[in-house]
């Protein structure tokens, strides 16, 4: 059952574009699956894993659960399987530079400039990789046996770009593991991280969800319905309007 | 070895907005055209279906429906003594491929320019005195007037529906439409679509400190609509996925909505798609051009004779396209002279956020590419610019289009970039936060330019475009100025922070602003500061005409698409009522 639930902003702008309490009509959507349990989304996904190694493994688990830790709103990287989405991504096209216009001459530009290596993105995960264990192996711990503090204090120094990671600037690979970190988190769950919407339950986006006709001039009101994934397409569109001739 | 093929009346390179529009007005004219387009046929059924198109990775994250920057890149700096190097993945601006071109991925704000735009030189030079601008700008008056384009502009509204409120019909300003406009012959097409919580925000706020709030003109549709053509659209549904994917719902006006089933059904018109033109052909006194070479999508390489090329590409390719067929003399920055490249100018992006507490629920990704409310107190050459330093100006807007979360999640300053920090103030701020975006207009100036790239190559072995460019002190000033104002409004919202980030430089490619690249083909009245007349004829070559924003001798505070409509109805007025009666210069250089 979905629920409504009237918030008002009267008290900052001003009545006249609340609608009174007597015209709200529930909110209407089509059939949803029942809220995941609970039980579920604290259950650690099984990744087998294609790109990494065991050795990267324990540092990607790791570090992405520093970059998105698991709190009070819910399961963090860990637990929505970002690794898992990181693993896919660069064992795939996009690893292997989907989209990335790889010819030379190759030299460093100007920050405006942008990306300017010739490493593929999963040639850079694995340089770093290699030399941050390589690093972390010297000095005795490896990054998975540290505190939370530690860890942290170890990603701010690799944030900062002070580090060559054979080649890599360390800066480089923490943002390109920051921001797919970000993207496996809040994508659709077909493509690996996200697992049950997490991420999209925590704020309140109900995903691949597409009709707000009637919904969106009832203002101030909040939308709660089970977010919808590209999966659960079970009538070959995600279509509410029969209007709308999607079965051409 | 290339194929010769039977020579036809028309060749149109690119089959986008402009090149669906042209040919179906010339192959209803009686015309044999050829449409020529580089990517993939599409159409709203089967390619731009549910569920795949609701992917945010895949069209935003990942640029799916976007020119192919691995075999077609350009490259970029900031100032001429830099070395440019490849735009090596799309960021700041996203042109799209395949047929209905970057139109198919636009968000449908649907604007008309002032008619103080097209005079903007003159008019500046009347208000402010000859000594106002900084002596680098070289803003131009465009050749053609807002009267010139009004029927134009009607035209290209009625063709899309576009659902909006009109301010001013014939001189008599509407109550509730934006009283700023210049005069239009009559209502648009449709209502306008329904307000979402932010443009509702917005507009008591805006009209609260005396402005004049309007519905954003969309070409999104509120309603059912059949346009002129007998094409039916749909009533947009809000869905929240708009710019960067095609919409499924039959609901934006894109080619494949307005006007291809009109220009696919007659036999005069063939479209041919997987073909890369590498040039236009020029006859031995270089003043005439043969047809254009194209590459297909197997390999295979063609010469297509044709008494007439119409460039229609994206803004940014109908400039490479004159520099890789010599048509037209390259600009120098050195010594201002030349005109291929020159003025190229883009828009002035800044935004204002406005935090609020848990109890104001905004929903933000319940939007269409065009739903919102906005002013244009500030915009264009709307108030007093005595005094300020710098001409132009933004709307300023609660125009948000969505809120698909790896793109939006807005934090406020001095929030960690990771972190439990991270995470607990995306979720605080997500369901509560109003953005305003302070579109603004972009001066042409001396130093900012495009030409061929000395040393990258498309796949084709052809030189890239370079474009050199920084964002002009002009609009720096200007960008700082109008979001204070809106920093002004967000406060008058009631919001528990107001965050102005008003847009600095350098100009970067590494971060979206918008895709409203403009100039560098600019339109004018002389052949020695303009590419085309005002027919957007080639002074040099005039059985070639180019369209697109490229046409543009600088921006204006709007969205492009509107003005490039009008100007590609006025052109083709130009050429069923005057060139093709009697081909030759239309003006006399």
């Amino acid at each position: 059952m979905d629920k409504v639930t009237r918030r008002s902003f009267v008290t900052t702008v001003g009545a006249a574009t609340v609608a009174p309490a007597a015209a709200l009509l529930p909110l209407t959507a089509p059939a949803a699956a029942p809220p995941a349990k609970s039980a579920d989304l604290a259950e650690p996904p099984k990744t087998t894993y294609l790109f990494f190694n065991t050795a990267e493994v324990l540092f990607i688990e790791a570090a992405c659960e520093r970059l998105i830790p698991a709190d009070e709103s819910g399961p963090g990287a860990l637990g929505a399987g970002v690794p898992n989405y990181l693993d896919k991504q660069l064992g795939g096209a996009w690893g292997a530079g989907e989209r990335l216009y790889r010819s030379g001459p190759w030299q460093p530009g100007t920050p405006s400039q942008g990306y300017q290596l010739p490493f593929t993105p999963a040639e850079l995960f694995h340089a770093s990789l290699r030399a941050i264990n390589r690093d972390l192996d010297a000095h005795g711990t490896p990054f998975h046996g540290m505190s939370p503090e530690a860890q942290d204090a170890y990603l701010k120094s690799l944030e900062s770009g002070a580090h060559d990671l054979d080649g890599v600037p360390s800066g480089v690979f923490f943002d390109m593991l920051l921001k797919m970190s970000i993207e496996g988190f809040f994508s659709d769950p077909v493509y690996g991280g996200n697992r049950n919407m997490v991420a999209w339950r925590m704020i309140g986006f109900p995903g691949a969800y597409a009709d707000y006709f009637e919904a969106i001039d009832r203002h101030g009101v909040k939308f709660e319905r089970e977010p919808m994934s590209l999966a659960e397409d079970g009538h070959g569109h995600i279509h509410v309007r029969q209007d709308i001739p999607a079965n051409l | 070895m290339a194929q010769r093929l039977k020579e036809v009346d028309v060749v149109v390179i690119g089959v986008g907005m402009v090149g669906s529009i042209v040919a179906k007005e010339l192959a209803a004219a009686g015309y044999k055209v050829v449409g020529l387009e580089r990517g993939q046929t599409r159409f709203t059924v089967p390619e731009f279906q549910s569920p795949a198109v609701h992917d945010e990775l895949r069209f935003d994250i990942r640029k799916a429906l976007m020119q192919d920057n691995t075999r077609e890149p350009v490259t970029f700096r900031n100032q001429g003594a830099q070395v440019a190097l490849p735009v090596r993945r799309w960021e700041s601006f996203l042109p799209g491929t395949g047929l209905g071109g970057s139109m198919v991925h636009w968000n449908g704000q649907t604007y008309r320019f002032q008619a103080t735009d097209f005079q903007l030189a003159t008019r500046t030079r009347e208000r402010y005195g000859k000594n106002f601008l900084d002596p680098d700008v070289t803003i131009q008056d465009w050749g053609v007037t807002y009267d010139d384009l009004e029927p134009h502009y009607d035209r290209f509204e009625y063709l899309l529906g576009t659902s909006g409120k009109a301010g001013n019909i014939k001189g008599r300003i509407q109550a509730g439409g934006d009283p700023h406009e210049s005069p239009r012959s009559r209502d648009y097409p449709t209502p306008p679509q329904k307000e979402h919580f932010q443009g509702a925000m917005f507009r008591k706020a805006a009209g609260s400190l005396g402005y004049h709030p309007f519905p954003q003109p969309s070409s999104n549709l509120s309603q059912p609509y059949t346009n002129p053509e007998g094409v039916k659209l749909n009533a947009c549904v809000f869905c929240g996925f708009c710019e960067r994917y095609a919409c499924e719902h039959y609901a934006k006006s894109v080619p494949q909505t307005v006007i291809l089933p009109v220009l696919l059904a007659n036999p005069n018109f063939e479209l041919r798609t997987g073909c890369q033109v590498q040039r236009i052909n020029l006859d031995s006194t270089k003043k005439h051009a043969t047809g254009v070479t194209y590459i297909d999508a197997v390999g295979r390489v063609f010469e297509q004779p044709a008494s007439l090329v119409i460039t229609s590409t994206f803004a940014i390719n109908n400039i490479r396209m004159l520099l890789l067929s010599g048509i037209g003399k390259p600009y120098d920055p050195a010594t201002g002279h030349g005109v291929v490249g020159r003025n190229y100018a883009y828009q002035t992006m800044s935004t204002v956020a406005s935090f609020f507490d848990e109890d104001v629920i905004v929903n933000p990704f319940m939007a269409s590419g065009a739903s919102g409310t906005l002013i244009n107190d500030f915009a264009g050459d709307n108030f007093d610019h005595s005094g300020l330093g710098f001409i132009g100006g933004a709307y300023i807007g609660a125009v948000n289009t969505n809120g698909r979360p790896i793109q939006y999640h807005p934090v406020p300053p001095g929030t960690p970039a990771w972190g439990k920090g991270w995470k607990q103030a995306v979720v605080k701020h997500y369901n509560h936060t109003v953005m305003f975006s302070c579109h603004g207009s972009s001066v042409s100036q001396r130093q900012n330019y495009c030409d061929l790239d000395p040393t990258y190559r498309d796949a084709w072995g052809q030189p890239v475009l370079r474009i050199t460019f920084d964002f002009p002190p002009n609009d720096i000033k200007m960008a700082a100025y109008v979001t204070a104002k809106a920093v002004e409004i967000g406060k008058a919202m009631g919001a528990k922070q107001v965050v102005g980030s008003p847009r600095k430089g350098p100009y970067t490619v590494t971060q979206y602003q918008t895709t409203h690249n403009t100039g560098g083909t600019v339109m004018g009245d002389d052949p020695k500061t303009s590419v085309v007349n005002r027919y957007l004829q080639s002074w040099d070559v005039p059985n070639v005409f180019v369209i697109g924003a490229s046409n543009y001798p600088q921006n204006a505070t709007w969205n492009p698409t509107g003005t490039l409509g009008a100007l590609t109805y006025w052109a083709i007025d130009a050429l069923k009522n005057k060139y093709l009666k009697s081909p030759g210069r239309l003006v006399s250089a």
